[in-house]
């Protein structure tokens, strides 16, 4: 008999942090009524700049994916694990990088003051939409590389032999291949910019430029208005239910695996296309280098001489970090079993449902309900960083979930029957044939989890106690001080721990892993 | 007369050299044990792959370094030879015009190509809708109607089923005759080559001979073939 009860019990965490938290939420909102013009306007905009972020995102990363698939030059492969970057980079730290390059006496501003133009503006929408794009765009990029190169290379020199031109590949291949990939990651973006926390707290705010997040957190910090914050989670919920049924939504593969492969083409061998994509990739890749080298490159005088509230804060999101990705890793692995082993499909579908649930949860909305629930009994603040592990757990546990889910069922049915008559089951079944053959993707999640809890501004910012920050709430209020030369120095301090931990977990799982 | 002049291929461990002429007109199989560079041959003819040195040869004219579709030749693959997005119809009418805008006598051609390998009424059937034969048959139906004088055939009916393979190399057979195409076909059942070529091209050990007769050829295989053939 194989154990369902692991799973089971992820699956009731998952559920009593996402609807448990909404019903809370709900119990205590006030009525609609209490619905001001101001919070109707932060509902528009942060359905707007959603819109806008995915749907630049996307269009901008078809030319891109499209250069990416079909040329193979220097630089290419560090170009693809950048574009894996932005994703695990805490948002704080791009948001710094992004104003050292379009900020106030960023290096844009610079030159077109030497050019004698107007300076332009980082904060409002396009901030907002800016960071976005930044973010997204890659991912956006590598969903559609991935589509490119699922093409049978079969296809490319069967155009060939016929002749085909670029214009002609673009119609029967390119055309169909963009209608079915397109739509998902779309939405997948829009979904991620509607729960956005930190761009907005740090580029958006005020009447124009506020998202439900921002009023959310704002409710409860400054006014301390439950009932008032409590309806703004529903309106979130509400929002993030609404785009998340609208399409059917799965959390998009963050592996780099077989990004490397290029497709050789002969329709795009001429000089006119060649430079189209390489003005495209050279655009992309100063757009995501530029910032990152300014966080670098500002940071290294600052690190030197942190204050001592800094490695505090440090120490203890790096505690949080670790104690995130074990309950990632766990709670994914369990679950990912029980989809494997429980009988039926249904039940399968319903767990995996229940795993990806989070990638349309709002952190503000499970704080929210978090704290309403506790509120009662302890002391929330005494309990925000257990909680804020927790929360980053499962918010991580939908891409840990898509790594492992394929590999498990390939494991199972590879040597699911040799084990059974083996008699290899339980813990030893675990131990000897799991563990071993999921190496790469474990480490993967572990990483992953790791990464974005240790860079996580969102339910820690509800909970803050001021003596217990974590490293980037203490540089968001480095941030707010103007103490900017702290602040660099915390940024790259943070930059380093969190791609420290992706890399030292992918590679712990890479190493000697016998394939 | 395909000629390879001088031809070798080096890819990081993998040397292939030939140096022969197949008379056009002919059916020739290319057989060997696997990774021995029997499709890779095929893909140097057809221009996917460029080799180190040496030429290709086509009636007398050098075709080495040309683009793909600018060679005389049409080329069946393993797998996803159609579109599965694109009828019976349309994954045809590809290989007159890419961009399937046909006249009404090109649309005539390919309504009898695909009558010819009897596919009479499927033209709006997509790949999905039809058996693993009939989808074969789509394939040559497009080959019948690029016209090129070289067909290359790339083990193409290895999921079929024994008897259907048959029926298909049959169909084949008849299709490049009635064509007078040049047919190079690779396949690793000697079965194959018996039933279709009149000689075989041997790839073995880093060299593509000289096509001999197939039937001898099998009658009396050299060590190399004998240990690959398992007698």
């Amino acid at each position: 008999m194989k154990r369902l009860w692991p799973g089971m019990l992820s699956a009731a965490v998952v559920l009593a942090l996402t609807l448990g938290a909404l019903a809370a939420v709900a119990l205590r909102a006030e009525s609609w009524g209490a619905f001001t013009p101001a919070d109707w306007a932060a509902v528009r905009f942060t359905l707007w700049q959603a819109f806008l972020s995915a749907a630049i995102s996307v269009v901008l990363a078809i030319p891109v994916a499209r250069a990416l698939a079909r040329r193979r030059f220097w630089g290419r492969s560090v170009l693809v694990t950048l574009l894996g970057a932005p994703f695990i980079l805490p948002a704080i730290v791009a948001v710094l990088g992004l104003l050292a390059v379009f900020g106030r006496s960023g290096i844009v501003n610079v030159a077109l003051g030497w050019l004698g133009l107007a300076p332009i503006q980082i904060y409002g929408l396009h901030g907002v939409v800016l960071a976005h794009v930044f973010f997204n765009l890659p991912l956006a990029t590598r969903l559609i590389l991935h589509a490119w190169q699922a093409v049978p290379g079969e296809h490319f020199r069967l155009t060939a032999t016929l002749g085909f031109s670029a214009a002609d590949v673009g119609r029967t291949i390119e055309r169909p291949l963009l209608r079915a990939t397109l739509p998902g990651a779309f939405m997948v973006i829009f979904v991620i910019c509607t729960t956005s926390f930190a761009v907005a707290l740090t580029l958006g705010g005020g009447p124009r430029a506020t998202t439900v997040e921002l009023a959310i957190y704002q409710a409860f910090r400054f006014d301390f208005d439950l009932g008032k914050a409590a309806l703004l989670a529903l309106a979130q919920f509400a929002i993030c239910a609404v785009a998340a049924l609208g399409l059917r939504l799965q959390a998009p593969q963050m592996t780099s695996a077989g990004l490397d492969r290029v497709q050789r083409r002969w329709d795009a061998n001429r000089w006119f296309l060649r430079s189209v994509d390489g003005i495209w990739v050279a655009l992309v890749a100063v757009f995501l280098w530029t910032p990152l080298v300014m966080v670098i490159v500002s940071g290294l005088t600052g690190i030197t001489n942190l204050p001592a509230p800094v490695f505090a804060a440090a120490f203890r999101s790096v505690c949080v970090a670790l104690a995130s990705a074990i309950m990632t890793v766990s709670m994914a692995l369990a679950l990912a079993l029980a989809i494997q082993n429980i009988a039926s499909r249904f039940g399968a579908g319903l767990l995996e449902a229940t795993g990806y649930l989070a990638i349309a949860a709002s952190p503000l909305v499970i704080g929210t309900g978090l704290f309403l629930i506790v509120f009662p009994f302890a002391d929330p603040v005494a309990l925000a960083l257990p909680l804020t592990a927790l929360v980053n757990a499962v918010m991580s546990l939908p891409f840990a979930l898509r790594a492992l889910t394929p590999q498990v069922r390939q494991v199972s049915e590879v040597y699911g029957n040799l084990a059974d008559n083996l008699g290899l089951n339980g813990w030893a079944r675990l131990r000897y044939l799991y563990v071993p053959r999921l190496r790469r993707p474990l480490g993967f999640s572990a990483g992953l989890a790791a990464a974005l809890s240790m860079g996580d501004l969102g339910v820690i910012a509800l909970f803050a106690d001021p003596e217990a920050a974590t490293l980037p709430l203490q540089l968001y209020r480095l941030m707010a001080a103007y103490r900017m030369e702290d602040a660099a120095g915390a940024a790259l301090l943070l930059l380093v721990l969190s791609m420290g931990f992706f890399w030292a977990f992918d590679r712990g799982g890479r190493m000697d892993a016998d394939v | 007369m395909l000629t390879f002049d001088g031809l070798q291929i080096r890819l990081d461990g993998f040397e292939l050299r030939a140096g022969f002429s197949v008379e056009p007109g002919t059916r020739t199989a290319v057989i060997g044990p696997s990774g021995s560079g029997k499709s890779t041959l095929l893909n140097v003819i057809a221009g996917f792959v460029t080799p180190t040195s040496g030429r290709v040869l086509w009636q007398g004219h050098e075709i080495t370094g040309k683009d793909p579709g600018a060679r005389p030749v049409s080329i069946v693959f393993q797998d996803n030879n159609l579109f599965p997005h694109m009828t019976a119809f349309q994954n045809v009418a590809i290989g007159i015009r890419p961009s399937q805008r046909l006249s009404l006598q090109e649309r005539a051609r390919v309504t009898d190509a695909l009558n010819q390998v009897g596919l009479e009424g499927m033209e709006q059937r997509k790949p999905g809708a039809l058996s693993g034969g009939q989808q074969s048959r789509v394939v040559l139906a497009r080959v019948l109607v690029q016209r090129r004088p070289l067909v290359l055939l790339d083990e193409p009916f290895t999921a079929l089923g024994p008897a259907l393979r048959d029926e298909m190399l049959d169909l084949v057979a008849e299709l490049v005759s009635g064509a007078g195409a040049t047919l190079l076909m690779v396949t690793h059942d000697p079965a194959d080559a018996l039933r279709i070529a009149d000689q075989t091209i041997l790839v073995a050990q880093g060299i593509a001979h000289p096509p001999q007769p197939t039937a001898a050829l099998l009658a009396d295989p050299p060590a190399v073939l004998r240990e690959y053939l398992g007698r």
